[in-house]
C-alpha cells in the first residue's frame, strides 16, 4: 500500500504529548522518592529511638555498633523484604488483571495462597515442620515453626502446584482467560477444603501455628530468601516490561491483540507461570498477604492510566509503598507487639478498594 | 491484492466455511454479505489467522499467510473487531498500538508523526489526548480505523464497522473507509447486513449462505432473486439519480 507521508509534527501536538509524557513520568519519580522515604521511615520505626541521622550514618557504615546492629541486622531485612514482596504482589497482580482479562485477578483468585496454606498446613501437622511452646503471652509468642525450611518449601509446592493444576486444566479447552479464572476459583476451593481437613485432625496447637503462619511476617525472611525474591522479582520486571506493548495491545481484547501481531497464546501462559512463580516463592517466605496485589494496580491506574509502560513501574514502587506502610503501622499501632501484617493488608486494603469502587461506579 | 482458495472451517463438528474463495485487488472495497451465522465474522478472522482455516490458502499480493510471522501478517492485514473493548487509554496511546508490528524497543518520534498524522486524515488529532471512554460511538470507529491503517496494510477487514452508529456516522464511516481504500490503494474487505451502505460504499459483493460462497461480482450480482436466497425476504433493487438502492418488501 501507499506509505502514510512524513508530517512532521504540529508544534501543538508534539508538545501535548510530550506534556502528557512528562506528567507520567513525574509521578514514576513521586513514587520512587515515596517509597524511599517510606523505607526511612521503616527503618526508624521501632522502639530503639534512633534518630534519622543515625540511621543514615548507619547505612553509610558510620554508625555504632549498636546502631549498625539494629539497622543492618533487625531493620534492614525487613525492609527491603516489604520492597521486595509489596513490588512482587503488584506487580504479579497488575500483570494477572491484564492477561486474565478481570479486574479482581490476584494471586487468592489464581489460588497461590490458598495452595502456599495448604502446603504450609500439612507441612506443620502432617510432616512434622511442627511447633513448641515458648514461654511468653499470646498466641503468637508461645508458637515457633521448628523447621521454617520445610514449611517454605511444602508452601511453595503448594503455590506452584496449584499454578500447574490450573494452567493444565484451562489447557484442556484451550487456554481462554476465562477458563483460567474458573480453573483458580475451583482449584483454591479445593485447597481451602484441603487445610480445613488437615486442621480438622490436628490438635489446638498445630492449628494455631498454621493460623499464624497464613498471618504473614516480614521478618521471616532472611537475606538469601530477600535476595532470591529480589532477582525474581527484576527478572520478572524485565519481561513483563520488555512485553508493555503487547499487555496494551491485549487490553483492546484478545482478537485485536492477535491481529496486532501479538504472540497470545504465548504471552498468556507464560506471564501466568511466571506470576504464579514469583507470588509463590513470596507467600512461601513471609505468608499469606492479601490486597496488595488487587488495590495496587486499581490504585495506579487512575494515577497514570492503563498504559502499562508506566503502569508496571508505578505499580511496582506502589505495592512497596504500601506494604512498608502496613508494615510500619504493624508495629507502632500497639507498641510493642508487632501485629500480623497478612490481617492489616486486609483491615485496611478492603476499606480503600470500597471506597475506589463507589468512588467511580465500576472498577475498570 | 488478497486471494483466498478454497477455505473450509469448523468449530468442533460444525461445519461453519466450506470451499470458499475470492479475489480482490488493490484500492477495492468488497462487502461480505449474508445471514446472521453465514460465517461472515469468521471467514475475515481466517484472513489474519485469528482463527485458523482447516482447509484451502489465503495469499496477500501472492504470499500465503500461513508462511507470515505474526508481526509481517500485522503488517500486511490490519482489522478492527465489531466490538471494541475500551481501556483507559487516551486516543493517541490507542493508535500508538497500530505501529506495535513495526516497534523494536518502543516507539520512535518516526512512529508518532504518522499516528498523528493519521489521526489528522481521519479528524481526531484534537482529541488525541481524550480517554476512550469519552468518545462517542462514531468518533471510536474513526479510531480504530486510525490504528488500524497506521499498520499501513494491503488489507483492512472490517467486522461490521457500522453496526452501532446512527445514519450520519454509517454513512460518514463507509465513505471514509472508501476514500481511504482508492487513496491508499488498500483492499477492503467489510462485513456489513445494510444492504444500501453496500451498494453505495462497495465495489464488489461477496454473499455467503450457509458457509457457503453463494455469488461474487459488481452491483449487477445484487438482484431481488439473490436477496430472496440468501436472505429470504423479498427486495426489490431499484435505481434513483443513478444509484442503485434495494428496497425490501415483505418477509
Amino acid at each position: 500500500m501507499k506509505k502514510i507521508p512524513k508530517v512532521p509534527l504540529s508544534e501543538k501536538s508534539g508538545r501535548l504529548y510530550h506534556r502528557y509524557i512528562r506528567r507520567k513520568w513525574l509521578i514514576l519519580l513521586a513514587l520512587a522518592a515515596l517509597a524511599m522515604a517510606a523505607g526511612l521511615a521503616s527503618l526508624r520505626a521501632g522502639s530503639s529511638g534512633l534518630t534519622l541521622k543515625e540511621i543514615l550514618a548507619a547505612l553509610a557504615g558510620k554508625g555504632t555498633k549498636q546502631s549498625s546492629a539494629i539497622v543492618w541486622n533487625v531493620r534492614m531485612p525487613r525492609v527491603a523484604s516489604a520492597l521486595a514482596v509489596g513490588a512482587a504482589l503488584a506487580m504479579c497482580g497488575c500483570i494477572m488483571q491484564n492477561v486474565l482479562r478481570n479486574p479482581l485477578a490476584s494471586a487468592s483468585t489464581l489460588g497461590v495462597s490458598q495452595g502456599a496454606s495448604f502446603g504450609a498446613a500439612v507441612s506443620i501437622i502432617c510432616i512434622g515442620a511442627g511447633t513448641q511452646i515458648n514461654a511468653g503471652s499470646g498466641a503468637a509468642a508461645s508458637l515457633t515453626i521448628t523447621h521454617p525450611g520445610l514449611v517454605t518449601l511444602c508452601a511453595f509446592c503448594g503455590g506452584i502446584t496449584t499454578t500447574i493444576l490450573i494452567l493444565c486444566l484451562s489447557r484442556l479447552k484451550g487456554a481462554t482467560p476465562s477458563s483460567m479464572v474458573l480453573a483458580g476459583v475451583a482449584v483454591s476451593s479445593l485447597f481451602s477444603g484441603g487445610t480445613t481437613l488437615v486442621q480438622y485432625f490436628a490438635d489446638d496447637v498445630m492449628v494455631a501455628t498454621v493460623v499464624y503462619w497464613t498471618f504473614g511476617n516480614l521478618g521471616r525472611a532472611g537475606w538469601g530468601e530477600i535476595g532470591l525474591i529480589a532477582i525474581l522479582t527484576l527478572a520478572a520486571f524485565v519481561f513483563f516490561f520488555l512485553h508493555r506493548w503487547n499487555y496494551n495491545a491485549l487490553e483492546s481484547g484478545m482478537h485485536t491483540a492477535k491481529s496486532l501481531g501479538v504472540p497470545v497464546s504465548f504471552l498468556v501462559p507464560a506471564s501466568m507461570a511466571i506470576c504464579a512463580l514469583v507470588t509463590s516463592v513470596s507467600v512461601a517466605f513471609v505468608g499469606c498477604i492479601s490486597f496488595i496485589g488487587l488495590i495496587a494496580p486499581h490504585i495506579m491506574r487512575r494515577l497514570v492510566g492503563n498504559d502499562f509502560r508506566f503502569l508496571i513501574p508505578a505499580t511496582t514502587l506502589c505495592g512497596s509503598i504500601l506494604l512498608l506502610s502496613s508494615d510500619i503501622a504493624c508495629r507502632v499501632l500497639i507498641p510493642p507487639v508487632v501485629l500480623p501484617i497478612g490481617a492489616l493488608t486486609s483491615f485496611l486494603g478492603a476499606p480503600l478498594f470500597l471506597y475506589l469502587i463507589m468512588r467511580r461506579g465500576s472498577i475498570k | 491484492m488478497i486471494e483466498l482458495r478454497h477455505i473450509g472451517f469448523s468449530y468442533g463438528k460444525t461445519r461453519i466455511l466450506s470451499d470458499v474463495s475470492l479475489e480482490a485487488r488493490a484500492g477495492e472495497c468488497v462487502a461480505i454479505l449474508g445471514n446472521n451465522g453465514a460465517g461472515k465474522s469468521t471467514l475475515i478472522t481466517c484472513i489474519n489467522r485469528i482463527r485458523q482455516p482447516e482447509k484451502g490458502e489465503i495469499l496477500v499480493d501472492g504470499r500465503p499467510v500461513r508462511r507470515m510471522g505474526r508481526r509481517e501478517l500485522a503488517q500486511n492485514v490490519a482489522y478492527v473487531a465489531q466490538k471494541n473493548e475500551l481501556s483507559q487509554t487516551t486516543v493517541l496511546d490507542c493508535v500508538l498500538l497500530g505501529r506495535r508490528p513495526y516497534m523494536k524497543w518502543g516507539i520512535s518520534s518516526e512512529d508518532l508523526e504518522k499516528c498523528l498524522a493519521m489521526l489528522r486524515r481521519v479528524g481526531m488529532e484534537r482529541f488525541q489526548l481524550r480517554n476512550l471512554s469519552e468518545m462517542s460511538g462514531g468518533e471510536l470507529q474513526k479510531v480504530m480505523l486510525a490504528r488500524a491503517l497506521v499498520q499501513e496494510p494491503k488489507v483492512l477487514l472490517l467486522d461490521e464497522p457500522t453496526s452501532s452508529l446512527d445514519p450520519k456516522n454509517q454513512y460518514e464511516m463507509m465513505a471514509l473507509v472508501r476514500e481511504l481504500a482508492h487513496e491508499r490503494h488498500i483492499t477492503v474487505l467489510v462485513v456489513i447486513h445494510d444492504l444500501n451502505l453496500a451498494m453505495r460504499y462497495c465495489d464488489r459483493f461477496f454473499f455467503l449462505k450457509d458457509g457457503k460462497g453463494y455469488c461474487y461480482g459488481d452491483s449487477q450480482v445484487v438482484t431481488s432473486q439473490v436477496i430472496q436466497d440468501v436472505y429470504g425476504i423479498c427486495g426489490h433493487v431499484a435505481e434513483i439519480d443513478g444509484k442503485k438502492i434495494v428496497v425490501i418488501g415483505s418477509v
